[in-house]
């Protein structure tokens, strides 16, 4: 690792000053994937800006049916978490199965959505939702959001504090995951809430997490797997890579949208 | 006996393993001790036009960086090959010159081309990283298929068309006659997956340099410091074998991976003289995955003849492999004489013939790893009869049986001389575990479910304890494979065992004593192993090929035969007896039938004090023995898998895995279980997960955890294992065969038998991913002759 000087932030506007005071200063969250990636020599920022420990940036609250996730509860917190399990279980399950105990425990759901990798599970999670992402200047919707591989709506220093989301009358999640990183290889997200009918894609999406617009339909219309039957996935826009290539992601998308239907 | 031959004693080892108390090389710190990074080559193939290292040499901190042109300007040696195979012409094999450091050209990825001495590791690698090398990129051939076409680039001068040697065993007229007469031939064509060994703790190098004993101290990831010291000191010019001493203290593993002798010891060694300075460098795991030997890298086709009773009557085998870029320290024999051999498996076949051609790449050198040739041969001759099976339409365990060697001693056209075995037997207790009666029902069951259920065999056969040494020497090795061992009584009786054997996982500390404990009726905590350092132990051969067990236990048998003698004349001096009647039982040394008796230790005593000793009889007790058995041992076994593939997906779950085996005598069931456990499971790696993929431009893709798989918990059912006893190995005292590679050799074609069977399609490769099945199953043609 490069040298690297660590700041504990206190809050929001130590964590903005702090980070504007840096060359190149950085959010840490959990660090599952920041220190990875600065132990590879592959990041060299100059000040890491810790955001754990800003008053109220973790735990969970519940207002009738609107679920606020602090930006640095952590996938262990969530998937744990009383009202996520009522108020949305699908979630919950979700994030019981990202990584291993160690990330899970680590991990955040802010540092996930924040760092949008194409493979990851939250972002499936947050634009079937149709959740919204709170920052310290503004709420953005999860449509409005996540933007290709890695890249987010963020501006520059601007922090990630909660994620909100509204009870859905049926979601689930399926994931079939790459065997070496168990990150998604493909993991669709249905729901049926707030937003309508939604179907979203990670793992798959050479631009990253994305929504399968014929799949939406075909559910808006009758919610059952038979639905799906005749809705092949295109494999246009679709990763291929060592893992699997396009067709078989395509495939795959239909088998797991059947599955997380049926377990909805 | 509580801790004789044969009992379940738990690992003595094991206290300080899981305390986290012990002691491995990166726990090692020395007083003026500095960190080496070494400068590797991005490039797969380029030529070194220079090398600048003056913006690292600025940076407070860094002691110094050395290249190839002073190291081999200092006499440092080029990094050998062990075994000198010829090709069938009879010319030798085309060596490729292989300096620690690179110095015109580099030739993969992680080649090293210089290494960076600085005061912390983090900056050691920063350092590292300013160093500027002039490369000149050239064309590269990453797979073995292009090493050998019309205009490929040349990786080596002296070998063209990048060809080491082409080898082969057998008698092929012979073999050809036998197929043009079959009634029935079946081929094949069929990789054996390349893969990265991953042992879990990464390699590690302290070196010493004392400048006013001019002597080095090497604590080194090795399993056999003493070949270190001799090929460090007589081929590589580091030091005289007695200026250096070399020591591998706990090593977390090492899967074949830590035989060799890589270009970072050498390095470290050399440059703590140069620095006067005690030199650290270990590896992570990104550096393991482009410096580690890899192992496997076959493509085969193969044709087995049967006459009108399906009994073989030819068998041959064509196989093409990657050396890599250099040839590692035994290279040259994992293709050719742990491989070709191994083809008649356990089956009475009178034709065989084997070609081998093997070829440089710009890939990471490739050498033995767990199973070593053994693995790749039994996958040949398993998938092959497998195969042959479904067309014959015959029961795949039938075909087996009525083929199998049913006598001993038998010779095979191949070289080996099968000592003792029952395949049938064998093969009967792992049906009857497997439940095979009940397959039918459950593959009936998992369909009601829309599940596709499979079973498969592999019934294979591998030969242990290389030996002896003449002959291996008459096949082109370069060392003799006994193995030595000092018996050490102590004044009070106590024992020391100092073995030539490296214990790097596979708890000699316990098995050792056990052999020891049963022969001398003494606890085993009276009991201590001494391996490692070349200080303390006699020169022995190391751990490797499943040979500490059938050579290094031998000798320490024959160590406590001499032992057993002295004590006996000593006892029977004292006692005024005769040495015949004497007997060791129950901590005590004693007349049989009476009561005269003298506790252990007091023999031990009296050997030391020497006031009473029978003439002309020297003091002490204390007894080498240096072991070189007749022949290989040949542990055998049969192993059933059972899959469910889920055919939406192409995800396959391992139901059972049945695993009957032949070990000889077992000294501790549990460890053996345990090695038949790792084993097992590391060829279930091979056959569902694990492989190294190179791109074009010869760079890695399978670099870390996220793209390399590795088998875990959830990935493998529970294991039924068992094991028959009653054919020792008749060429060692103790009559065991060896247990360590069995398991990585017999399962990847059961897992792959297993798939093919559920899906209905032959043609798989390995690793077996869901993709791969999942396309297998699109691609589904009918198996033949159902
Ligand atoms: C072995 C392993 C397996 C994994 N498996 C999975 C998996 O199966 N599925 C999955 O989805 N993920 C997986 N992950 C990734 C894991 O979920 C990470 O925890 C997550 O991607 C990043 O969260 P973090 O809190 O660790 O963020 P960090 O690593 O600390 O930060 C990540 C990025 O987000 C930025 N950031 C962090 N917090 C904020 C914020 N509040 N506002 C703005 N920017 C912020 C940081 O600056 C950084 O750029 C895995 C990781 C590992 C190491």
């Amino acid at each position: 690792m490069y040298p690297v000087k660590y700041h504990k932030a206190t809050s929001i506007a130590d964590a903005v000053a702090a980070l504007s005071a840096g060359d190149d200063a950085t959010i840490l969250a959990g660090g599952q994937t920041l220190l990875a990636t600065m132990k590879q020599h592959l990041a060299d920022p100059s000040d890491l800006v810790d955001i754990r420990s800003i008053d109220g940036m973790a735990g969970v609250s519940a207002a009738g049916n609107v679920l606020t996730i602090g930006a640095a509860t952590t996938h262990a917190d969530v998937a744990g978490n009383a009202d996520v399990q009522k108020l949305c279980p699908a979630l919950a399950e979700l994030a019981s199965h990202i990584g291993d105990p160690a990330v899970r425990n680590m991990g955040t759901i802010g540092g996930s959505i924040a760092n949008n990798d194409p493979a990851a599970d939250y972002p499936a999670a947050m634009l079937a939702l149709n959740a919204t992402i709170v920052t310290n200047t503004r709420e953005v919707a999860a449509d409005d959001f996540f933007d290709g591989l890695f890249g987010t709506a963020l501006d520059d220093g601007e922090i990630i504090t909660a994620v909100k989301v509204t009870a859905p009358s049926k979601a689930a999640y399926a994931k079939f995951a790459q065997q070496a990183s168990l990150f998604a290889l493909v993991g669709v997200f249905v729901a049926d809430g707030a937003g309508g009918v939604r179907v979203a894609v990670t793992g798959a999406g050479e631009d990253g997490v994305f929504r399968q617009s014929g799949m939406e339909a075909a559910l808006a219309s009758g919610w059952s797997e038979a639905a799906l039957d005749g809705v092949a996935a295109s494999e246009d826009g679709l990763m291929s890579d060592l893992h699997g290539s396009a067709d078989y992601r395509a495939h795959l998308i239909g088998v797991m949208a059947k599955r997380a239907v049926a377990a909805a | 006996m509580s801790s004789g031959i044969g009992v379940p004693v738990k690992r003595k080892e094991d206290k300080r393993f899981t305390t986290g108390k012990g002691k491995y090389t990166d726990d090692i710190r020395k007083d003026n001790q500095a960190y080496a990074a070494f400068v590797r080559s991005p490039h797969a193939h380029a030529k070194v036009k220079g090398i600048d290292a003056s913006a690292a040499l600025a940076m407070d901190g860094v002691i110094e960086v050395l290249d190839g042109h002073q190291l081999t300007g200092d006499g440092i040696g080029n990094i050998i090959c062990g075994w000198a195979v010829n090709s069938k012409d009879g010319s030798p094999m085309n060596m490729g010159a292989w300096s620690a450091l690179a110095t015109e050209k580099v030739r993969y990825v992680g080649d090293a081309v210089a290494v960076v001495i600085a005061e912390t590791q983090g900056l050691a690698r920063i350092a590292a990283e300013a160093v500027e090398v002039d490369y000149e990129a050239l064309p590269v051939i990453a797979h073995v298929m292009n090493a050998m076409t019309d205009g490929a680039v040349q990786i080596h001068e002296n070998a063209p068309g990048n060809q080491i040697f082409d080898w082969e065993l057998g008698d092929e007229a012979a073999t050809d006659a036998g197929l043009a007469g079959a009634a029935h031939v079946t081929s094949i064509d069929i990789t054996n997956n390349r893969l990265s060994p991953n042992p879990m703790e990464p390699r590690s190098a302290v070196a010493t340099y004392d400048d006013a004993e001019e002597h080095y101290t090497l604590y080194t990831t090795s399993q056999n410091p003493h070949v270190a010291r001799l090929v460090l000191s007589a081929f590589y010019n580091v030091a005289a074998e007695n200026k250096l001493r070399v020591i591998a203290p706990d090593v977390g593993g090492g899967f074949g991976a830590k035989i060799y002798i890589y270009p970072e010891e050498i390095t470290c060694l050399w440059a703590s003289m140069k620095t006067n300075r005690s030199v650290k460098w270990t590896s992570d795991r990104a550096e393991a995955f482009i410096t580690d030997a890899h192992g496997r890298d076959h493509v085969t086709t193969a044709k087995m003849g049967f006459d009108e009773n399906n009994k073989i009557v030819g068998f041959k085998v064509d196989t093409v492999a990657n050396l890599g870029a250099y040839m590692s320290l035994f290279s040259s024999s994992v293709p050719t004489y742990l491989y070709a051999p191994l083809l008649s498996g356990q089956y009475d076949i009178q034709n065989i013939h084997c070609n081998v051609r093997t070829y440089y790449t710009n890939t990471v050198p490739v050498d033995a790893y767990r199973g070593a040739g053994r693995p790749e041969a039994t996958y040949v001759v398993e998938r092959m009869m497998e195969t042959a099976a479904r067309e014959l339409g015959m029961d795949p365990a039938e075909l087996r049986r009525i083929n199998f060697v049913q006598s001993f001693p038998h010779q095979t056209p191949i070289l080996m001389a099968y000592d003792a075995g029952d395949f049938p037997k064998i093969l009967g207790m792992a049906q009857s575990a497997a439940d095979v009666a009940g397959f039918a029902a459950r593959k009936a069951e998992a369909a009601s479910r829309g599940k596709l259920r499979g079973m498969g065999y592999s019934t294979f056969i591998e030969a242990c304890g290389l030996a002896p040494s003449k002959a291996a020497g008459s096949l082109g090795a370069g060392v003799g494979l006994w193995e030595s061992a000092e018996v050490r009584v102590n004044p009070v009786g106590s024992i020391e065992i100092l073995t030539g054997s490296h214990s790097h996982g596979q708890g000699h500390e316990t098995t050792f004593a056990q052999i020891v404990a049963d022969r001398f009726d003494i606890p085993i905590e009276s009991v201590n192993i001494v391996h490692g350092d070349t200080d303390k132990v006699q020169f022995g051969m190391g751990t490797y090929g499943s040979r500490s067990a059938p050579v290094g236990m031998s000798a320490v048998v024959k160590a406590m035969d001499k032992v057993e003698a002295k004590v006996k004349k000593i006892a029977a001096h004292t006692l005024e007896a005769s040495e015949d009647d004497i007997v060791i039982e129950g901590g005590e040394v004693k007349v049989a039938g009476t009561d005269k008796a003298m506790a252990w230790h007091e023999v031990g005593l009296a050997a030391y004090i020497a006031h009473n000793l029978p003439d002309g009889m020297e003091p002490g007790l204390k007894e080498t023995a240096f072991f070189d058995p007749v022949n290989f041992s040949f542990p055998s076994g049969a192993f059933i898998c059972e899959v469910e593939v889920d055919p939406d997906t192409g995800e396959t779950e391992i139901i059972k895995f049945t695993a009957a085996d032949d070990f000889g005598t077992i000294i501790n069931p549990l460890i053996v279980d345990g090695q038949v456990h790792g084993g097992v499971t590391q060829g279930i790696g091979q056959a569902m997960l694990e492989q190294v993929i190179y791109d074009d431009d010869g760079q890695l893709l399978t670099g870390s955890y996220m793209d390399y798989t590795m088998p875990r918990a959830a990935d493998v059912p529970s294991y039924d294992v068992s094991h028959m006893e009653d054919q020792p190995s008749p060429n060692n005292p103790l009559g065991v065969k060896g247990c360590g590679e069995a398991g990585a050799i017999g399962s990847p074609p059961a897992v792959i038998n297993a798939i093919t069977d559920a899906i209905g399609n032959n043609d798989l490769a390995m690793p077996a991913t869901p993709q791969a099945v999942w396309r297998a199953i699109q691609a589904a043609k009918p198996v033949a002759a159902e």
